[in-house]
């Protein structure tokens, strides 16, 4: 189990203050023109050998993606954009971090946007974390007080300012280029690919999206080094991150733990047991709705961390693990993941826009036996004509989770199929 | 189901058109279109404070397109793309459940049952006939540990149950004022129930 010293979020929980007294007790803007003072490249050459993946969910290397921004100026600024429209089922870590520890995550800013030459950063947090914004605004303004944001900003000789945008209810914001489109007063509607963020982003200039779990460890990084965080985890999979264990466990909580822990561990020794005991354990999406689900022989020896469960064709995600024991209907906790990608899809393109309602009504057939082993087939057929086929990847993620239940579950979702005869013809107009 | 009066016109009064300058002002100069959003927020705000019902009448949207030099149709699939923004009065209190997997898998449907009970809500998007509550179905509301979790307006009630939710909501229906956010079993934030295991230094402060 990970040392107390070795957690980068000492007040996870919001047992400490989350003021800027309390945060600089902490250890946060110790230090930081120091480290400013170290340059561009060197920074982005640490956070590189940390190995530090973007904790948003795809696990792209953080100091990588930095490097992408152009060293020189054409004319247009650069810009760092911070998501925290956390809205993935079952993710609730970057709440904490605004929360209890705004401080890290505007000191991350303040470091990241020098690396990439950036003088400004918003912050995308969702609409619905309300209280969460008031409190992160606080910050912001406590840290413009103290001089830590603005005009040489910590005594760094680097200008920078923090905006924060409120979203208003849509998971999509949470794609990046979806959420650069809604910070630009727009609908959240993903772009095409290329031009990048990098590239071609916030108003047509040089941006660079992170999550806020990955923003909010790179000053402890750049502190206690890259040789700290490396040496954590597992070999490309290194440090720590934030696991939700949610659902059917005794104690369901948030926790800090190292990359590759077991998920076994995790579920027992953290999160007080699988409701009834280990064999009462039937399945764990182990990565938030889009990732595929495990059954309970693949939960025995899984280890979470990025490499490990894209092995067996699932994924870490954003480190959201939710459990379900043997009361749980898992064909139905899909069914109602369905139904939240069918409501979530932006309608852009015609695979997602009608494809995901058509997955949730079929899956919804299947939950009260009126679907046959023909439909079945189909629907597995028709996952395959979404993913895949979509400007960005909520298709992919919307038929992820089907085709985990039918890898995970098959004999489970075959005994719903009946002899039924659906009476009128399958296709629909979308809702 | 359009049955409300739109009012003809829509001012940002004082608070509104202080709060609406500050926004506009976050963005870089010939941004401010990036306003829209919490122009929309603001007016909602307004008609809350002043009709006790948050929602953007159609006025509104006009008011601030004119504001921001944008067409008003620009407004109006901001309004209807977005599920924060209410285009009809909701009741004074906005029971918003989560029932998404991680809220259904901890119980949500006992407390969608109990905010029926309560309310006399037969269904998802209506008002009670005394127009204290409108019961909304929502998608994950990012607090998963805390399952299952009831947002009445801008607040998160966390750990519910039956018992829990009709007890908060018969408050609400006795007058009582919005209780503090937070777990209704007194949890420490996302930290275990019981047993924590990670931070055990930590001296609990009150915030």
């Amino acid at each position: 189990m990970l040392n107390d010293a070795d957690r980068i979020y000492q007040n996870l929980y919001g047992q400490q203050d989350w003021r800027l007294s309390a945060a600089r007790a902490r250890g946060d803007w110790n230090g930081t023109a120091d480290i400013l003072a170290r340059g561009r490249d060197a920074i982005i050459e640490e956070v590189k050998a940390s190995g530090m993946r973007g904790r948003g969910g795809a696990g792209f290397p953080t100091g990588m993606k930095w490097s992408f921004m152009p060293k020189q100026s054409d004319g247009r600024p650069s810009y760092l954009v911070v998501n925290a429209d956390e809205s993935e089922p079952g993710t609730c870590k970057d709440r904490d971090i605004i929360r209890h520890e705004p401080q890290k995550l505007i000191e991350g800013c303040l470091i990241a946007a020098f690396a990439m030459g950036a003088h400004t950063a918003f912050i995308y947090i969702r609409g619905e974390y309300y209280n969460e914004a008031a409190r992160l605004q606080a910050a912001i303004e406590e840290a413009y007080e103290a001089g830590l944001l603005g005009q040489n900003a910590a005594g760094s000789g680097w200008d920078f300012d923090l905006v924060l945008h409120r979203g208003a209810g849509a998971y999509i914001c949470g794609e990046e280029s979806a959420l650069l489109e809604s910070l630009e007063g727009k609908k959240g509607m993903p772009r095409m690919k290329p031009p990048f963020p990098a590239a071609m982003g916030l108003y047509g200039c040089p941006t660079t999206v992170n999550n806020v779990e990955s923003i909010a460890g790179v000053p402890t990084i750049l502190r206690r080094g890259a040789a700290w965080f490396a040496a954590l985890g597992r070999p490309k999979n290194t440090g720590t991150k934030i696991f939700c264990i949610s659902g059917h466990v005794n104690r369901p909580c948030n926790v800090e733990e190292e990359l590759g822990i077991p998920l076994k561990d995790l579920i027992e020794k953290h999160a007080g047991g699988v409701r009834g005991g280990w064999d009462n354990l039937q399945a764990v999406i182990p990565g938030g709705a889009s990732m595929p689900i495990l059954n309970k022989e693949m939960c025995e020896t899984q280890l979470m961390d990025f490499d490990s469960l894209a092995a067996v064709r699932s994924g870490l995600g954003s480190g959201a693990v939710i459990v379900m024991d043997k009361s749980a209907d898992v064909v139905k906790a899909i069914w109602r993941l369905s139904k939240f990608f069918k409501h979530e899809s932006c309608g852009q393109c015609t695979p997602c826009r009608e494809g995901t309602g058509w997955m949730m009504r079929m899956m919804d057939r299947i939950v009260q036996g009126k679907a046959s082993m023909a439909d079945i087939a189909l629907m597995e057929q028709v996952t395959t004509q979404v993913a895949g086929h979509t400007i960005c990847a909520f298709g992919d993620a919307a038929a992820w989770p089907i085709q985990g239940l039918m890898r995970a579950f098959r004999p489970l979702v075959e005994q719903r199929a009946t002899d039924y005869k659906p009476p009128q013809p399958l296709a629909q107009a979308a809702e | 189901m359009n049955t409300h009066t739109e009012p003809t016109d829509f001012v940002f009064d004082e608070i509104a058109q202080a709060a609406a300058t500050k926004a506009i002002a976050r963005y870089p100069a010939g941004k401010q279109a990036s306003a829209v959003m919490a122009l929309l927020d603001i007016a909602q705000r307004q008609m809350e404070r002043l009709t006790g019902s948050a929602w953007v009448p159609r006025a509104a949207m006009d008011v601030i397109a004119q504001l921001l030099g944008i067409a008003s149709v620009r407004v109006y699939e901001m309004a209807t793309f977005y599920t924060m923004y209410n285009t009809k009065p909701v009741g004074k209190f906005h029971l918003q459940v989560c029932t998404t997997t991680p809220c259904w898998l901890r119980g949500s449907d006992e407390v969608v049952a109990s905010c029926k009970k309560v309310s006399g809500i037969e269904d998802f998007g209506q008002t009670s006939a005394d127009g204290l509550f409108t019961m909304t179905e929502v998608e994950c509301l990012g607090g998963c540990v805390n399952a299952p979790i009831l947002q009445i307006n801008d607040n998160y009630y966390e750990d519910l149950d039956a018992t829990r939710t009709e007890a908060l909501l018969n408050g609400l229906k006795s007058g009582a004022p919005l209780p503090p956010a937070g777990s209704s079993i007194g949890r420490q934030a996302s930290a275990p129930v019981t047993n924590q295991t990670a931070l055990l230094n930590n001296a609990k402060l009150v915030e």
